[in-house]
């Protein structure tokens, strides 16, 4: 592991049964840089992510996770702790927020922890102690932060369900924001949105980046997204890495396009075009 | 955005047409239905040969109350529907509503601090609305764990049965007042919930919904079979009744009507019952209203919408789920103090799983998570059960007709729209199809 470096996943292997969704795969992350993860449909991209967030328990293979708070080997951790005391989050594929809680409530609920802490594990909070109304009217300049970030100001008091489905994308990178991460996994965050919002995306999470220092993985088959941004990226097919580098050499890799070809040709003619 | 939803909701606008062809619809199908059933009578003869005659007069009434009855539960369901759904109202009428709605909570508090003053001479009633307040206090309860953490919990007659046993016990054999067993066996009961919470932890949905109603069941069988220490089927008797911080409500030389100089009464202390159930149950309802604004309210009700999300966030879904069996149990145990000091007697059959799925019929029927709607539905399911009465036999088939109606009037209950607990500018209810019954 790369002083340099945040996150490092050595030698990787998920196995479900018969099938190997991640075939001893290494790569590693750089503190304060964008890391993409890319491949075809089925490659195992967010099967990498749940081993990182705890979700599965790796077959084999380490996880190592390191920055100013401590060093911690994450297959070993339990889902909410990694997210707790590693300080990692994540979003997920198929949005997964409260979709009857409001957007302020969702960034709330983001900061359980700190406000738990606050109000005494609720002993403290139940009396209404000035402490906890402290932190908890800092909980909510931090939500309003971020709600103003992701240009959702306005519908803080809507329910997140009711909110168009782009919205709901930025909403959960925010909440996911509000619990201070170290490291952010962003599965899929472009899916699903126009040529605008990815653009907005961009620079949410470049803004993220440069102002607040927290690096960050992103799984994202919108190349405009991918190749933009990214500091470096790792391609992914049938579980093995075939490929990594800075998005130039991903873009002339013939390996990559092959595999992107045999995979889905859509998604091969977004590389080529990635490339004009 | 505002501006886009109210349009988007005059487009829709009051429309006669689709009101109208509902009821001719239903009217024909009634027509259908009927014109056998009603329409013609048969019966047989002296001689046993078939006789019949028609009956057009019932049949077009039967079939004009169906026409009529349509259009008035469609024009119901919309004055009184969810959030969302498009208003006929003239906006007078609906800020006289919004107005009676906002009037109702304070109304409904002073109307029940007044009971025992209007109906000081109507033991009955006193009696009744001590019941319904019991019960008002299981359904805020139960609704920690139901309404707000989304756990179904078919068992929680459990944690009554806790918490009037533990006072029974520790005042008969150890003499202890009831001001110091009832925090004892609120103790007892959270301690049990946790005990229930730990072997659930992992269960989901159906399955959730049977264990916990066989840990009720439980519960009642080692308090039948444990002869010793419960008594067993007998139960336990002379329980000692409640005291006024230590003065006694008895007609004695030290009782309170002796201290006040006035005539002794036996209505003192149903007055007293009255007060101290009514407290509680405000008690609960002032916690739980806090609770819902603290981190660990937000947890339990994060942990109904989405569990996954909860973790990735850093939420220990464990410790949630199990301070809100506790909580929720904590709650029971306090009634069931109450249930067994009011009653001076208490025996296994007063825990039957009946009560829990009555005090699960009130968080249901309430709207799950609203504690106006919990505290409504308990005054219709007990007081409108007594109400009925008079009608006997008929009574079950009366209250059953009543819950289906609602249940298709209200899915999801008399107050299905949830409240946020926190907000910048509006403090607008979430629509009741937005949020999620959780996985239990
Ligand atoms: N819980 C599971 N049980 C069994 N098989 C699984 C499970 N999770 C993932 N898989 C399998 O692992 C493989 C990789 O899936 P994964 O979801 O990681 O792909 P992906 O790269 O994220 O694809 P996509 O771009 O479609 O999201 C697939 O063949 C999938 O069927
Ligand atoms: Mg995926």
């Amino acid at each position: 592991m790369n002083i340099n470096d945040i996150l490092s996943v050595e030698n990787l292997t998920m196995r479900f049964g018969g099938i190997v969704a991640v075939n001893d795969l290494s790569f590693t992350a750089e503190r304060g840089k964008i890391t993409a993860l890319i491949g075809p449909n089925g490659a195992g991209k967010t099967t990498v992510f749940n081993c990182i967030t705890g979700f599965y328990k790796p077959t084999s293979g380490t996880i190592k996770l390191r920055h100013s708070d401590g060093e911690w080997r994450l297959e070993r951790l339990n889902d909410f702790r990694i997210s707790k005391i590693a300080r990692v989050a994540r979003t997920f594929q198929n949005i997964r927020l409260f979709p009857g809680m409001t957007a302020l409530e969702n960034l709330m609920v983001a900061q359980h922890n700190t406000l738990m802490r606050a109000s005494g594990f609720t002993f403290l909070g139940l009396f209404g102690v000035p402490s906890y109304r402290a932190a908890e009217k800092a909980a909510i300049d931090l939500a309003r932060y971020w709600l103003d970030q992701i240009g959702l100001l306005e519908r803080a008091d809507d329910a997140a369900g009711n909110l168009p489905y782009g919205d709901q994308r930025r909403l959960e990178i925010a909440r996911a924001m509000c619990t201070e991460p170290a490291l952010l996994c962003l599965d899929e965050p472009a899916a699903g949105l126009n040529a605008r919002e990815s653009a907005a995306l961009n620079e949410l999470l470049l803004k993220i980046r440069a102002e607040h220092g927290t690096s960050i993985l992103l799984i994202e088959h919108d190349m405009s997204v991918v190749m933009e941004i990214s500091d470096h990226i790792n391609v992914l097919d049938y579980g093995v890495k075939i490929a990594d580098g800075t998005p130039r050499q991903i873009r002339d890799n013939p390996k990559v396009i092959a595999a992107y070809l045999g995979a889905d040709e859509e998604e091969a003619i977004a590389v080529m075009e990635g490339e004009t | 955005m505002a501006a886009n939803a109210s349009q988007a909701k005059t487009a829709r606008g009051p429309d006669a047409a689709f009101i109208l062809k509902k009821a001719v619809i239903s009217a024909l199908v009634a027509l259908v239905l009927f014109s056998l059933m009603i329409g013609i009578r048969t019966e047989a003869g002296s001689d046993g040969q078939l006789t019949w005659w028609t009956r057009f007069g019932d049949l077009a009434a039967m079939v004009a109350v169906v026409f009529g009855g349509s259009i008035a539960m469609e024009l119901l369901r919309r004055w009184w529907g969810p959030v969302d759904t498009v208003r006929v109202v003239p906006p007078s009428a609906q800020k006289v509503f919004s107005f009676a709605g906002r009037a109702l909570v304070p109304a409904l508090l002073i109307f029940t601090f007044l009971v025992p003053v209007i109906f000081y001479d109507e033991r009955y009633i006193l009696d009744l609305g001590i019941l319904v307040l019991t019960y008002v206090m299981l359904g805020w309860g139960l609704n920690v764990v139901v309404g707000l953490a989304g756990l179904l919990d078919l068992g929680y007659v459990a944690f009554y049965a806790v918490g009037a046993y533990s006072y029974a016990l520790l005042a008969t054999n150890f003499g202890l007042s009831f001001w110091i067993c009832l925090p004892l066996a609120g103790i007892l009961a959270a301690f049990f919930g946790v005990l229930l919470g730990f072997p659930v932890l992992r269960l989901r949905g159906d399955y959730l919904a049977i264990v916990t109603l066989a840990f009720g069941e439980i519960i009642r069988l080692v308090i039948i079979n444990w002869q010793t220490l419960t008594g067993g089927p007998n139960g336990i008797s002379g329980i000692p009744r409640p005291t006024m911080f230590g003065i006694p409500l008895t007609p004695g030389d030290d009782g309170l009507a002796t201290l006040l100089r006035i005539e002794f009464s036996p209505t003192h202390r149903i007055v007293f019952l009255f007060y101290l159930i009514l407290a509680l149950a405000l008690l609960t309802n002032w916690v739980t209203i806090r609770l819902r604004r603290l981190p660990i309210g937000r947890a339990w009700e994060a942990l109904r919408e989405d569990e996954v999300a909860c973790r990735a966030l850093g939420i220990n879904t464990t410790t949630t789920k199990l301070t809100a069996f506790a909580t929720g149990a904590m709650f029971g145990g306090f009634a069931g103090a109450f249930f067994a000091t009011r009653q001076g007697f208490i025996s296994p059959e007063s825990f039957t799983f009946h009560e829990s799925a009555l005090v699960l019929a009130i968080v249901v029927l309430g709207g799950m998570g609203s504690q106006l709607g919990v505290a409504l539905a308990a005054l219709a399911m007990i007081g409108g059960f007594e109400l009925f009465r008079g009608l006997e036999q008929f009574r079950m088939l009366v209250f059953g007709g009543a819950m289906v109606l609602l249940m298709i009037w209200r899915p999801r209950g008399l107050i299905g729209h949830r409240a946020p607990t926190v907000f910048l500018e509006r403090n607008t209810a979430i629509s009741s199809d937005l949020v999620k019954e959780g996985h239990g």
